[in-house]
């Protein structure tokens, strides 16, 4: 197995008395793509949101490339490499497709170079999204589908060495969650690891080298999708007994 | 060539006023242009918290107030002169609006708007209870009986208030058109996706109370020399407070230009009916203009101009 890009070691988070993780671990090596699944209230977005900063953990210790990044602010996380699209796309909405770019590119990727570079690399972004003919559009009038392109458009530029993916294909259509996936398998290509949250288990077996199931804030099964769709635990966590 | 073309606007004003002082000599005019710069320059400072930033809020007049009275103190303890004073405004209010910032920017939203309302009650009470500067009762400034090469006081505050009304809009067209702008366009549209984005919220938002701050701390300095007597109550005005929130919601809040044209549309608005018909009636005018505007054109004037520009541009 390759380098590992992000440890999580026994993360806990409480919210009051409700524990929504309880000690997971949880890794990534470089390029990977990992499946994060399990029924709804299970922990997958606060586990994400843990990772990426929004959200502090109350035990357990997150590092990523080596550096413990556990008490640091999400902006910190996102310059070091770290990009997240969210379940409900938050566009920037005063701006233009190409403008949202704009901000994850000079900000997160450091890109202090001319106007002009930046736009063209928001024009590369956006044409491996396959965003470029809605490039000047507002953001605010794309469509459900263009929003999550466009989530996934400016966590790519970020620049990311980790993307984590929350639920970018809820709600679209089986031709549209083909799109996204054939997205997400191409910045994967690129070597960018990536944590996919998703319900959709036609996409999460077919995008996932592993998969880690979450049950009431605990791991309950850990492996191949193979391994996965077998587990005696994940059927009883999914349907009951 | 759009850097030059506007720096050319800019001088060209600043020539126009100086040339208004040669040529009119009725002191109506500079007091009446006076008020409007004051209110630009208050419009200007209010937008870039509440519109370039979207922290909608009620307080930022009350910097206005604290400069003023930064102008009285130093003027009454060390004797500094107008030019001194406004910097010293703009240091103090800056950094007050750096440390209620801190204090206030937790909050979001309508908590935030309420926190900052407070403030500024708090503000009042403790310059209403300040002996030195006058206290409740009030201060009064002696204008300096020389103005350089002007033929009235009253020119020669105008002048100051015309400079810093166009240092205020080059400050403000500068930061919107930033990185920083962009940062904070961000936030005023979605502070979490922001910061995952990479821009450091907090710190850009400091930025942004820190720059209204001062700049209402400067628009405020010059206030004691123009009325020469001030008390808590005319400079915690809440019909000053008011229109520095109107004024930019009028004109357009994403846009550093949207503050200037409600500024100057408003204030001359407000100016020609205070003399022509009455003084009470400009007030319920903004507050229509106001409900107007935000039911009808929430974009403000640089909104409508855009999507009229946009959709013929199709």
């Amino acid at each position: 197995m390759s380098e590992v890009v992000l440890q999580v070691n026994n993360l806990s988070k409480r919210f009051g008395g409700f524990t929504a993780l309880r000690n997971v671990e949880l890794h990534v090596g470089a390029g990977e793509r990992l499946g994060l699944i399990g029924p709804n209230g299970s922990g997958k977005t606060t586990m994400i949101n843990c990772i990426s900063g929004a959200l502090f953990n109350d035990e357990g210790t997150i590092t990523f490339e080596g550096r413990d990044i556990t008490r640091m602010p999400p902006h910190q996380r996102a310059n070091l490499g770290i990009a997240r699209s969210f379940q409900i796309p938050k566009p920037f909405r005063s701006m233009t497709v190409l403008e949202n770019l704009r901000v994850p590119l000079e900000y997160a990727a450091h890109a202090r170079t001319s106007r002009r570079r930046i736009m063209d690399e928001a024009m590369e972004v956006l044409e491996l999204i396959g965003l470029k003919d809605r490039a000047n559009q507002n953001s605010a009038g794309l469509t459900q589908v263009d929003m999550r392109k466009l989530e996934l458009a400016r966590a790519l530029a970020a620049k990311p060495r980790l993307l984590v993916s929350d639920e970018a294909m809820a709600g679209l259509s089986s031709s549209e969650v083909d799109e996204i996936l054939e997205i997400l398998f191409a910045l994967n290509k690129r070597g960018v690891a990536v944590i996919m949250i998703e319900h959709i288990m036609r996409a999460v077996m077919r995008f996932s080298e592993r998969v880690l199931v979450l049950d009431a804030g605990e791991k309950i099964a850990e492996g191949t999708p193979k391994e996965i769709v077998h587990n005696p635990d994940v059927e009883r966590a999914y349907l009951g007994e | 060539m759009k850097i030059s073309a506007f720096w050319v606007v800019v001088v060209a004003i600043f020539v126009g006023g100086l040339v208004l002082t040669e040529v009119v000599d009725n002191e109506y005019y500079f007091t009446a242009l006076y008020v409007i710069l004051q209110a630009t320059i208050m419009a200007i400072a209010w937008n870039i918290l509440g519109g370039f930033t979207g922290y909608v809020n009620f307080g930022s007049a009350a910097f206005f107030a604290v400069g003023a009275y930064t102008s009285i103190a130093l003027n009454k303890s060390l004797g500094l002169p107008l030019p001194l004073l406004i910097a010293a405004a703009a240091i103090v209010c800056g950094l007050i609006g750096l440390g209620v910032g801190y204090l206030t920017l937790r909050l979001k939203g309508v908590y935030f708007a309420i926190a900052t309302l407070a403030m500024a009650i708090v503000f009042e009470t403790l310059i209403t209870n300040w002996a030195y500067v006058g206290g409740a009762r009030g201060a009064y400034i002696l204008t300096p009986e020389t103005f350089l090469w002007f033929k009235s006081y009253i020119q020669m505050v105008f002048i100051v208030m015309l400079m810093l009304a166009l240092t205020a809009v080059a400050i403000s067209r500068m930061l919107n058109s930033s990185r920083i702008g962009r940062g904070l366009a961000a936030i005023r549209d979605d502070e979490v996706a922001a910061e995952c984005a990479g821009v450091p919220t907090l710190r850009l938002k400091l930025i942004s109370t820190t720059v209204m701050g001062a700049l209402m701390g400067v628009a405020g300095a010059p206030y004691p020399f123009f009325v020469t007597f001030v008390d808590p109550v005319s400079a915690f005005n809440l019909f000053i407070a008011v229109n520095a929130i109107a004024m930019p919601m009028i004109g357009g809040t994403a846009h550093w230009l949207g503050p200037v044209i409600g500024a100057l549309l408003v204030g001359t608005t407000q100016e020609i009916i205070t003399v022509n018909v009455s003084s009470e009636l400009n007030i319920l005018l903004v507050g229509i203009m106001l409900v107007l505007f935000i039911t009808l054109a929430p974009q403000g004037i640089v909104g409508l101009w855009l999507k009229y520009w946009r959709r013929r541009k199709k």
